[in-house]
């Protein structure tokens, strides 16, 4: 008999949890507060760069063997990935920032000026130095969020609800049958209280003049950014972090940091469409490493900060081992119940 | 004799700040393992509206050290004055380090800024901390104006190169002999720490030095050793430098191999 499955969430963890008990022939049925999957979730907002190498610059060694893990996970399971590495830049004046992230960071080829211009002839002549770490890849998360959607739908096992909130004393326990798993990200903090928000703010500019085939993160003691490039000449600019749980509205400071950034990166950014101006909440915990909580048959998938879609399909899987094998990782699993 | 800052005595002459960090826990960790008794807390850039960035501060609460509220980026009077107001408010502190930057990318004191702010927020009954240059005449004015704490930089704000000019801080310590002195900015490495402490500094602010680390925890341990090791050479009154070799061994009753 299949084991019934509740998921509380449809951004980036519900949807891969979702994906990870249906491959293991459970039941699931899918609950999201949201109208459907849209820009109320925060991986809406993500910039989607899987890029396990550059992040462990300041990333614990866990966020690089989940980051490898749901690399492969989304070669399968993504449309829109592009797999061409990404490429990290400075100007010259940051040289101590760009050797010390080098020195940090594995598995990337040193670029000077001609190879870079040949890699990415928009803005190769403009820098003396990058890094080219050719294993990562990118996608577009709403395309992959609302493709996983899509593909879900297709199985009978699989049933969805939108628009619909639990109440409190629903959560307060698992469903009659089966298990719960929780990943409403930031919405979960009624149950975990060590869980907070670190505000992002980002932007989506669209330019005709300018063409990346990969994402660009570019160094700077004040204001590093990444530009990941997306289809019909868009481009994800981000992303601020700063220690706030107010996700109304962008700040201008923070708008000006990011725009002043990419038209550092490229002077042609100051001609681009502003199409969007997103502000979200990441969940994080202290360590800002993700979790997996378990509270009799409730598994809370949270904490994934900065590292959704570079985390959630290596946690969805620890999840279903948990609930189905008993099996505990013991880097992420964490039943400590307050 | 111990350290105090307006009339609040501390044990340790290292102040931390809080900025920079792979995560709050790395932070917490990394002050415990410096002993701070201080920690600098930016309140710009961390929360866009005073409540918003509850989260944050109860981590920080919860580390039990004094708060020092900074009005870290502030580009003029009023920013600062606001955001001082904003910081006691919110951490219920009269201290605050006062910053008013005058240029973005040396991060260098606007120090016609610094004393304006620094009247107004002492008139006001703040205990103000100012980050200033090492200009003994600024440095004058600043105590005019009300404060009882100076805090020269040792070099730019996160630019690691230690103590620029040893020169002007040791005439700033040689002028100002009872004023408690900080060396705020530039640190990069103990050693520069420990400088700092030799030329008869009160206490060294830093942030970047130990939260860029690649072990921000051990590197909090390396500075507090360097800040104690400075500062107790200081007072066992080290040796000045002479031009030729002194022997270390008695030479009397050894025969005059020279001769």
């Amino acid at each position: 008999m299949s084991t019934d499955i509740e998921i509380v969430g449809a951004g980036v963890a519900g949807l891969c949890a979702a994906q990870a008990f249906i491959e293991r022939g459970c039941r699931v049925h899918l609950i999201a507060a949201s109208h459907g999957i849209d820009d109320s979730c925060c991986s809406w907002w993500a910039g989607g760069m899987l890029a396990p190498w550059c992040e462990s610059e300041s990333a614990e060694p866990l966020i690089f063997r989940l980051g490898l893990e749901s690399l492969s996970y989304w070669q399968k399971h993504s449309q829109s990935i592009q797999q061409a590495g990404s490429l990290v830049v400075a100007l010259r004046r940051d040289r101590a920032d760009f050797d010390q992230f080098a020195r940090r960071t594995d598995s990337f080829a040193r670029l000077d000026r001609a190879q870079m211009e040949a890699m990415e002839p928009d803005i190769g002549h403009r820098f003396d130095m990058g890094l080219h770490y050719a294993e990562e890849a990118h996608l577009d998360p709403r395309k992959t969020l609302l493709g996983l959607l899509e593909s879900l739908r297709q199985n009978e096992l699989f049933s969805i609800e939108f628009d619909r909130q639990l109440s409190e004393a629903e959560l307060a326990s698992a469903p009659r049958t089966g298990w719960r798993i929780d990943c409403r990200g930031l919405a979960a903090r009624d149950s975990l209280k060590d869980l907070r928000g670190v505000k992002g703010e980002m932007l989506i500019l669209e330019s005709r003049e300018i063409s990346l085939q990969r994402p660009i993160r570019m160094l700077h003691p004040r204001h590093p950014i990444y530009i990941v490039p997306r289809e019909n000449h868009r481009f994800m600019v981000g992303a601020t972090m700063i220690e706030s749980d107010d996700r109304s509205l962008a700040s201008a400071r923070s708008v000006m940091e990011l725009l002043s950034s990419a038209y550092g990166l490229h002077t042609g950014f100051a001609e681009a469409a502003v199409i969007e101006i997103g502000t979200d909440v990441r969940p994080a915990f202290t360590d800002n490493l993700p979790r997996l909580r378990r509270r009799g048959r409730t598994v809370h998938i949270n904490g994934l900060y900065r590292h959704g879609f570079l985390c959630a399909p290596a946690m969805a899987q620890r999840a279903a081992s948990l609930v189905l094998d008993g099996r505990i990782d013991e880097d992420v699993v964490d039943e400590n119940t307050d | 004799m111990s350290l105090s800052f307006y009339d609040v005595e501390l044990d340790s002459r290292l102040l931390l700040g809080t900025s920079l960090y792979p995560s709050p826990q790395i932070m917490l960790d990394a002050i415990a393992a410096s002993g701070s008794d201080i920690v600098t807390v930016s309140l710009r850039r961390e929360s866009s509206t005073e409540k918003s960035g509850q989260a944050f501060w109860s981590l920080i609460k919860s580390a039990n050290v004094r708060v020092l509220p900074n009005t870290a980026g502030c580009r003029g009077v009023k920013e600062a004055v606001n955001t001082a107001h904003m910081a006691r408010e919110l951490f219920g502190t009269p201290w605050i380090k006062l910053e008013v930057i005058g240029e973005d990318d040396t991060l260098q004191p606007d120090v016609f800024g610094l004393v304006e702010a620094a009247r107004i927020l002492s008139d006001d009954g703040f205990h103000v901390f100012p980050y200033t240059t090492d200009d003994l005449v600024v440095a004058d004015r600043l105590l005019n104006a009300g404060c009882r704490v100076l805090m020269p930089w040792g070099a730019p704000i996160g630019s690691g190169r230690g103590l620029n000019n040893p020169y002007a801080l040791s005439s700033m310590r040689a002028h100002f002999p009872d004023v408690p002195l900080v060396v705020d900015a530039g640190i990069g490495l103990p050693s520069h720490a420990a400088a700092a402490m030799e030329l008869g500094y009160d206490a060294v602010l830093l942030n970047t030095a130990v939260a860029r680390a690649g072990d921000p925890v051990a590197m909090a341990r390396a500075f507090a050793l360097a800040v104690e090791s400075g500062r107790t050479a200081w007072q066992a009154d080290p040796m000045m430098p002479r031009d030729m070799a002194a022997p270390s061994t008695p030479v009397l009753g050894t025969p005059f191999r020279d001769l």
